[in-house]
Parts: structure tokens; C-alpha cells; sequence
């Protein structure tokens, strides 16, 4: 392949766009039922995985409250000793994975995985939720925290840095008719519950 | 010390955010210490980017967020992108002539897609994640939900990846993908395009995008394209490239992607 267009110039950023409804043979492709080896899937962990499980669900709903069903939520996260994991993939545990909300009931998305633990010096334990669909030109970055860890949250940097009356945007709560491990956490993409999306 | 910030600290109100937070919670100042893992990184460029809310583009309407977004004080426990080898990754992946054949060859015109994932500085970014999925020449997506009346082609799914090279390039060969119509307006056509997916060097560089073809006349009419600013719009389309052509089999574009890195 022969160099081209070689600038040591600054360059612009190339521009973010929707990634439409039509990702999934593309980006998710077993979890929709195509013919194409998947890079990553909604399971980070299978059950030998060092650490508390954890099934991660929810929706995500528009300005009318619908549940969005061509959504694609991405998580990132740390493992169970607080460790980054994305950069030696094991087989018990990988830190990123994927979600459609296109294949269950309702538009859920559900991911497999554990509870984070915390990076040195981190406060509160999170995940990293990035959500893509259909009408969003560029994506929105989010945040997964835990209601059962209030002390922390009370002290934690980013967390204490969200509007006091938008924080409950970003709280998982336990979800026991999905099991002991379950967490839910609904996207509202507007209305009076609108998520609190960050400016990474 | 240093401040991380994930964003340079620009406005007024930034600076503010993260002084309240110190004069509340102190010992976050030791949160806040810069690590080499995690270097500061050139901001989200916003004359760059679309926005949320798009008249143009209906369901931006519904479902583009309307709330201001938050500045992350401290990246303290961001994970860092998934690192690929050679698991899951075909080189046949990056030949979408090849990778879903059944029982002959895909239909349409062959044309061979390359260029180089570079930074904000121009530095190219090797062994990194291309992503690239598109229509099929009659402008139909393989998706179960794509009801368009075009025919589906049983040689062709649309979806391939590769890695850039040491030297942050790219290359895929594929099918020219036809436009086709959709809902957001009276005799809304969108114009041809694949669709490209990158992480870069940190979560916040992610980028989703779409490269377009040179003298496309849908172009003019695409709420998608034009709410790009109008400064940055032409860079999402792809050059038209001779001395990239292989010649007898597939005609070249060349399409450099910049993601964002870090700040210096």
C-alpha cells in the first residue's frame, strides 16, 4: 500500500455519525443471529469469573417514554480487584462488552459480568456505558453507579460533580424479580429523568 | 499538581465545576493527579461534530439529550479500550467481496477502501479496531429490519474489520453500496455510505462515523451530512484515487480518519 495524504499538520477530528439502525450484522452480529464471528458480546464474564456477578439490564427510552429498540449500549469497566482488564484479555473476564436493545423483550439490553472494584484512590465503584442509535449524530458517555454504595458516592469526585437533583440518573438499583445479582439501569434519553451524559 | 481532566479546561464554568469540588472534597486533589496511563486528552471538538438536536434529522428530536453535558473531573479508573490480537480477527474480514460468499460472487462494483487512522497531531494510530459495515449495491442492509423493496445479495453481508497497520493504515475491498430511501422526509434518499467504527487510543476518542462518495448528488439534500459543521463536512468524504485502483478488479478511495488524542 503506497503512503498518501501525509499531513504533520494538526488535523481536524473526523466527524461522529449516527450509527443508524442497521448496526448489527456489523458490530453485533451473534447476539442478532448473523453469520459473522462476534468481537464482543453482552457476556464480560462467565461464571468461574473471580468476583460478585452481576446482570446489568435496563431500557432506554425516548422523549415519549417508548423504549428505544435499536439501540446499542457498549460497557466498559474494571474488574473485580479494580484492575484494568483491557489490556491483557483473559478468557474468565473481559473489560468491554456489547449490547443491542433489538433481541429481548421490551428493548432490554442485559449484560453478564461482575462488580467492578475500584482503581487505586477511586471513590465510588462505576461502570462506563456509551450508547449509540438511530437520531444520536454523535454518542453519549455515561455513567453506572451503585445505590448501595452511598457513603462513597457522597465523597466521590465525578459523581459529586453531577447537578444534586440529576445524581439519581445514574444509580443502578437492585432488580430481584431478575434474580439476586440483577441491577437495572434505564437510559432516558429526554423528559424529566433525562440520564446524565459527560463531556469525556 | 496537575488537574486530569479529560477535556482541557476551557470555560469559566469548567473551572468552577472542579473548584467546588475541591473546596468540598479535598483529598480528591489526590484523585485528581495526573497519571501516565491516562494522559490529558485534546477535547471533544464540537465545530467538528453534529449536534444532538438536528431539526433536519427527526428522530434527533426524540432521542438527542437536551440537558447540558457534565465535565468529568477526575478519570481515575477509566478503563482503557479493548486490545485486539489476532483472535476473532479474519484476514478475510477485511474483504467484504469474500467474506460472505455462498455460491458465487457479490453483485455491484468492486472498489477498494483505504487510508490511515491518525490523531489530532497527525501521528497514525497502529493496531487499532476498524469497524466497517454498509448496504449492498442495490442499497439494501442484510439487518432483519430493513424492509426496503431492493433485492438481498446471498454472496454479500456488508460487515467486515480489520486492524490498522504499524503505519496506522487501513484497507478493505468491497461492494460500492447503493443509496436507498428512507422515512425522515418526503423523498429522502440517503446518500451511498459505509459505516466505520474506531476506538482509538482511550474510551472518549471512540468514534462512529460514515465516509461518503466524491459527487454524490444526495449529498446536498442529507440531514445526516449537512448537520455536520459545515468546516468539517467535506472531510467525511472520500477522495477518489487512481494510484489506488487495482487495476482490472476494483476501483480506489482513500479515506484518512482523525480521532482524538492527546492534548500535546
Amino acid at each position: 500500500m503506497k503512503p498518501h495524504k501525509t499531513e504533520k499538520r494538526p488535523c481536524t477530528q473526523t466527524p461522529s455519525q449516527t450509527v443508524g439502525p442497521y448496526f448489527a450484522y456489523g458490530l453485533s452480529p451473534a447476539q442478532y443471529g448473523f453469520d459473522l464471528p462476534e468481537l464482543f458480546g453482552p457476556t464480560l464474564a462467565g461464571p468461574d469469573c473471580p468476583g460478585e456477578p452481576l446482570l446489568l439490564l435496563g431500557q432506554v427510552f425516548d422523549a415519549h417514554g417508548q423504549p428505544i429498540t435499536d439501540a446499542l449500549v457498549e460497557l466498559s469497566q474494571l474488574d473485580a480487584q479494580g484492575q484494568d482488564s483491557g489490556r491483557a484479555l483473559h478468557s474468565l473476564f473481559r473489560g468491554f462488552g456489547r449490547c443491542g436493545t433489538g433481541t429481548l423483550a421490551d428493548g432490554l439490553y442485559a449484560f453478564h459480568t461482575i462488580r467492578p472494584g475500584k482503581a487505586l484512590g477511586q471513590v465510588a465503584s462505576c461502570l462506563h456505558l456509551t450508547v449509540f442509535m438511530r437520531g444520536l449524530l454523535t454518542h453519549c458517555f455515561t455513567r453506572v453507579y451503585f445505590a448501595d454504595e452511598q457513603a462513597a458516592l457522597e465523597r466521590d469526585p465525578v459523581f459529586q460533580a453531577v447537578p444534586e437533583h440529576r445524581r439519581s440518573s445514574l444509580l443502578a438499583r437492585r432488580e430481584p424479580a431478575m434474580g439476586a445479582h440483577a441491577w437495572r439501569f434505564d437510559i432516558h434519553m429526554q423528559g424529566p429523568q433525562e440520564t446524565v451524559f459527560f463531556d469525556l | 499538581m496537575v488537574f486530569i481532566v479529560n477535556t482541557e479546561v476551557k470555560t469559566q464554568r469548567q473551572k468552577k465545576t472542579i473548584n467546588a469540588i475541591l473546596t468540598r472534597f479535598p483529598f480528591c486533589r489526590d484523585a485528581m493527579t495526573t497519571s501516565p496511563l491516562l494522559p490529558a486528552l485534546a477535547s471533544r471538538d464540537w465545530q467538528s461534530h453534529p449536534p444532538y438536536q438536528a431539526p433536519g434529522y427527526k428522530s434527533t428530536l426524540t432521542r438527542g439529550p437536551q440537558q447540558p453535558l457534565v465535565v468529568v473531573p477526575s478519570r481515575l479508573g477509566e478503563p482503557s479500550v479493548p486490545v485486539f490480537g489476532l483472535d476473532g480477527l479474519r484476514d478475510i474480514d477485511r474483504d467484504l467481496t469474500r467474506n460472505a460468499r455462498r455460491n458465487g460472487e457479490p453483485l455491484g462494483e468492486r472498489i477498494r477502501v483505504v487510508g490511515r487512522v491518525l490523531d489530532t497531531h497527525g501521528r497514525p494510530l497502529p493496531h487499532t479496531l476498524v469497524e466497517l459495515w454498509q448496504a449492498n449495491a442495490a442499497g439494501r442492509y442484510v439487518h432483519k429490519v430493513d424492509q426496503h423493496d431492493a433485492p438481498l445479495d446471498p454472496n454479500f453481508l456488508g460487515a467486515g474489520r480489520c486492524l490498522t497497520d504499524t503505519q496506522g493504515r487501513y484497507e478493505f475491498f468491497t461492494i460500492k453500496p447503493g443509496a436507498y430511501p428512507w422515512g425522515n422526509h418526503p423523498n429522502a434518499w440517503r446518500p451511498q455510505h459505509l459505516h466505520f467504527s474506531l476506538f482509538g487510543q482511550a474510551m472518549p476518542c471512540r468514534l462512529v462515523t460514515q465516509m461518503y462518495f466524491p459527487g454524490d448528488p444526495l449529498l446536498a439534500y442529507d440531514p445526516i451530512y449537512l448537520e455536520v459543521p459545515e468546516k468539517a463536512r467535506t472531510s467525511l468524504v472520500a477522495d477518489f484515487a487512481l494510484e489506488e485502483t487495482r487495476e482490472g478488479f476494483a476501483l480506489g478511495y482513500v479515506f484518512d480518519i482523525v480521532l482524538r488524542g492527546p492534548s500535546t
